[in-house]
């Protein structure tokens, strides 16, 4: 159970390769962090392992996921759950009514699903708020939200895209707390990116430095 | 080395069936008959129709058109009428923006444009008919200043300059402009480089002439060619507003159309090419004016004069956009007041006595063609509607942009003039034994309510936060569900927007309803045109008023519908859906 990239790369067509090859392996519960400047590419790392990548970029190398090649994978079928530095809560749904989004099909039944969003809210403080509006969420409340909902899902693996450079210093410290319990617990690698050094220490994990890979 | 992944592959297949699709339905469901339509129109103006015995090339028809009676007065006043309505609306727009940019909130501007922007063309002419009449509203207010003790004779409709024409055209197409105007400006940096021109001293409209105009023309640039076209090939309004004798072009060439004698239906041939011609030489002429102000423009600009003597000159256009919007409203109470008039006796400003009777006898005409409107218009709409989505839906998949040639392509029924293609595409209909019935104008409507829903949709789609649906695709979501699950719902406000500018350009059509229906399918604007010649403003009124009623109804329920859904959801009720 790990997440394993091998020399892997992404380049805009017909042009230089963002980052050089980077091989690395994320042990279950681990979360390993990327980081580099700006500009450097740290997203479009993220949009080729979960399968985002926009039109005219190309990557290079392998990702594989439990053994599983997620390179002739859509998105919806890699079980890469995602998460930004917005929580992107869907606008139109009502808390509860995100998290049931998310929540795997494998839980039927009305009140089975409904049971589960309920347990869900109540481990992340958000107990009674199933019908509000995400958009009258505190910052804290909708991070906390965003990673429920991304669980429900039961994703094998979790990308961070500096999830937590929205949110004020007091509640960083609780955030970063709370998701890296959840990823030990669920024993699922992670990979994080980021250019805070903070966040990358309180990770525990390896740290990659994307610009000091190699020179390009 | 590490085996290779495949996103390349995967981006190719991704929607690959979804675009496939789109890409043929536009190709023969709006390029193929526009082409088709106007190789019928040029082989009849050359003299090739055979249907009704005419097989040998010749320059007949050119020749009898030249020779038909008011032939150079019509062309004239086509060029006046198009060229001067399309400049002064254009002048008017930017003027009124210079001033009350920053003056007004966006929101609050788009809400005073909307009705305007829903009226249909012939409603707004028919009511501006009934006030610039010597017997209407502006007369009589006139009348105990002035002394009048009769309507006066004025000539103010269907004048031989084509001024009302003009106007109604301004009325109708200063909002339009307005619109795009002010949608440009959202993309721009205005309020800082506002504040950089004042704080180098030039005035507040200045700055806007030389600084944001240059940035915004661009972008406004197809718009306004839209209104050129339009303007130069109008025919409901100069039906209603313009001279009658002789007319317009376009007025002319559906006389010739719709004469007795079919062989008439040559030379008609060769004046709707003749309209495209022009049509192609005011583009040329626009952005020949278009390099020709870039020069001037910066020779103006290296002066370095700060402008202030220009600040009066921006707000007397602003007064005159003031003006016209007022005739516009004015215009449309009077279409609702005439069709509840029974006595109205001269001077007095309102009726002696109200009476429902126009509205009595829906049996006798208005039901049918309330009818077959509303049924226009939901067909119409739910096809261009469906197809935009799809068309928007398919470019996600492909996670690429909109090429040019795209962007050209939703433009085309726009750009070219109506007459000239809906004509030949008639008779090609009738040869090939189509005749003329409800799918044909359904098709032909959504040639022109397409463009729009598409244009209307396209902004708020992209603007959507492409994260939103990425997130959705970590979570298990296929392409399916993350478009009807996702996408469509948080694009509720938008779609149903766009739905509603449907429903207003397919109740405002006329020509298409009228050539593709054969005559057969009455709306309430084939209607309401035929009835503006005739005597009794009650009826009229009716259909105008129902005519205009129909589009303000979509653009209400456009506002009511997310307002109820979405009464709990503040991020899409602000407008912003990210």
């Amino acid at each position: 159970m790990s997440l394993d990239l091998s020399t892997l790369s992404v380049a805009p067509k017909a042009g230089e390769p963002l980052f050089p090859p980077l091989t690395l392996s994320v042990a279950p519960g681990q979360v390993a962090t990327v980081m580099g400047p700006s500009g450097i590419g740290k997203s479009t790392l993220l949009d080729a392992i979960g399968g985002h990548l926009a039109h005219g970029f190309a990557c290079t190398g392998s990702v594989q996921l439990n053994g599983r090649d997620l390179g002739p994978l859509p998105a919806e079928a890699r079980r890469v759950g995602l998460l930004f530095q917005d929580a992107l809560l869907f606008p139109h749904l009502s808390v509860g009514d995100n998290l049931a989004f998310g929540l795997s099909r494998r839980v039927r039944g009305r009140a089975a699903r409904r049971a589960a969003v309920e347990t869900a809210l109540d481990r992340a403080g958000l107990s009674g708020l199933h019908d509000r509006d995400p958009a009258t969420l505190s910052g804290g409340q909708r991070a906390r939200a965003a990673l429920m909902r991304t669980l429900l899902a039961e994703p094998q693996a979790l990308l961070l895209d500096e999830p937590f450079s929205k949110l004020d210093v007091a509640l960083r410290a609780d955030i970063r707390a709370f998701t890296l319990d959840h990823i030990q617990s669920r024993a699922i690698p992670a990979l994080m990116v980021t250019h805070d050094a903070e966040d990358a220490r309180a990770m525990q994990g390896p740290v990659i430095d994307l610009t000091a890979l190699s020179p390009r | 080395m590490g085996q290779a992944l495949h996103p390349v592959r995967a981006t190719l297949t991704d929607g690959w069936a979804l675009r496939a699709a789109v890409l043929v339905t536009v190709a023969l469901g709006l390029v193929l008959p526009i082409a088709a339509g106007f190789w019928q129109t040029a082989r009849a103006a050359a003299g090739v129709m055979p249907a009704i015995g005419f097989d040998a090339l010749s320059l007949d028809p050119l020749r009898a058109l030249v020779t038909a009676p008011g032939f150079g007065t019509a062309l004239r006043l086509t060029v006046v009428t198009g060229l001067g309505a399309t400049l002064l609306s254009v002048a008017v727009a930017v003027g009124a923006c210079a001033v009350l940019h920053n003056r007004m909130g966006a929101r609050a501007g788009g809400r005073l444009l909307t009705p305007f922007l829903a009226a249909p063309h012939a409603a707004m002419a028919i009511g501006l008919a009934f006030l610039l009449a010597p017997s209407g509203w502006i007369a009589r207010a006139l009348a105990p200043l002035v002394g009048f003790d009769r309507p006066p004779l004025w000539i103010t409709v269907n004048d031989p300059f084509g001024l009302a024409l003009i106007a109604g055209l301004m009325v109708k197409e200063i909002p339009f402009l307005l619109l795009v105007i002010l949608s440009a400006l959202s993309q721009l940096p205005v309020r800082q480089h506002l504040a950089a021109g004042r704080s180098l001293g030039y005035g507040r409209g200045i700055v806007w002439i030389k600084i944001i105009l240059p940035q915004v023309w661009p972008l406004i640039r197809l718009p306004v060619m839209v209104v050129l076209a339009f303007s130069l090939s109008v025919v409901d309004m100069a039906l209603i507003l313009g001279p009658s004798n002789p007319p317009t072009l376009s007025v002319l060439l559906l006389r010739l159309f719709t004469a007795p004698d079919i062989g008439q239906m040559l030379p008609a041939s060769a004046g709707a090419l003749l309209q495209a011609v022009l049509v192609g030489l005011s583009f040329l002429l626009l952005l020949g004016g278009e390099r020709l102000c870039r020069r001037i423009g910066r020779w103006w600009v290296r002066r370095g004069g700060r402008g202030h003597s220009a600040e009066p000159g921006l707000w007397a256009l602003t007064v005159l956009a003031a003006l016209l919007f007022g005739l516009g409203a004015l215009a449309m109470l009077s279409l609702v007041v005439w069709s509840f008039a029974w006595r109205w006796t001269w001077p007095d400003l309102l009726p002696g006595s109200w009476s429902l009777r126009a509205w009595m006898s829906p049996g006798n005409g208005w039901a049918k063609a309330l009818w077959n409107t509303v049924l226009l218009a939901a067909a119409t709409t739910a096809l261009s509607l469906a197809l935009a989505i799809a068309w928007l839906e398919g470019e996600d998949r492909a996670r690429r942009g909109r090429a040019g040639w795209a962007e050209a392509l939703i433009y085309l029924p726009l750009l070219v003039p109506q007459i000239g293609f809906l004509f030949g595409l008639n008779v090609l209909f009738l040869t090939i034994g189509l005749t003329g019935g409800t799918l044909a104008v359904i098709w032909a409507q959504a040639l022109f309510v397409f463009p729009y829903v598409m244009i209307a949709l396209s902004d708020p789609w992209r603007a959507l936060d492409p994260r939103l649906s990425r997130a959705a695709a970590s979570l298990g979501a296929g392409p399916w569900r993350r478009l009807v699950a996702v996408k469509l719902p948080a694009l509720l406000t938008p779609i149903l927007t766009a739905a509603a500018i449907g429903v207003a350009v397919s109740v405002a059509q006329y020509l298409p309803t009228l050539f593709m229906g054969a005559g057969r399918v009455a709306t309430l604007t084939t209607e309401a045109v035929t009835l503006s010649s005739s005597s009794d403003r009650r009826v009229t009124g009716v259909y105008a008023t129902l005519q205009a009623a129909l589009p303000f109804a979509a653009y209400a329920l456009a506002l009511l519908v997310p307002a109820v859904l979405h009464r709990n959801r503040r991020a899409l009720l602000a407008g912003d859906p990210s």
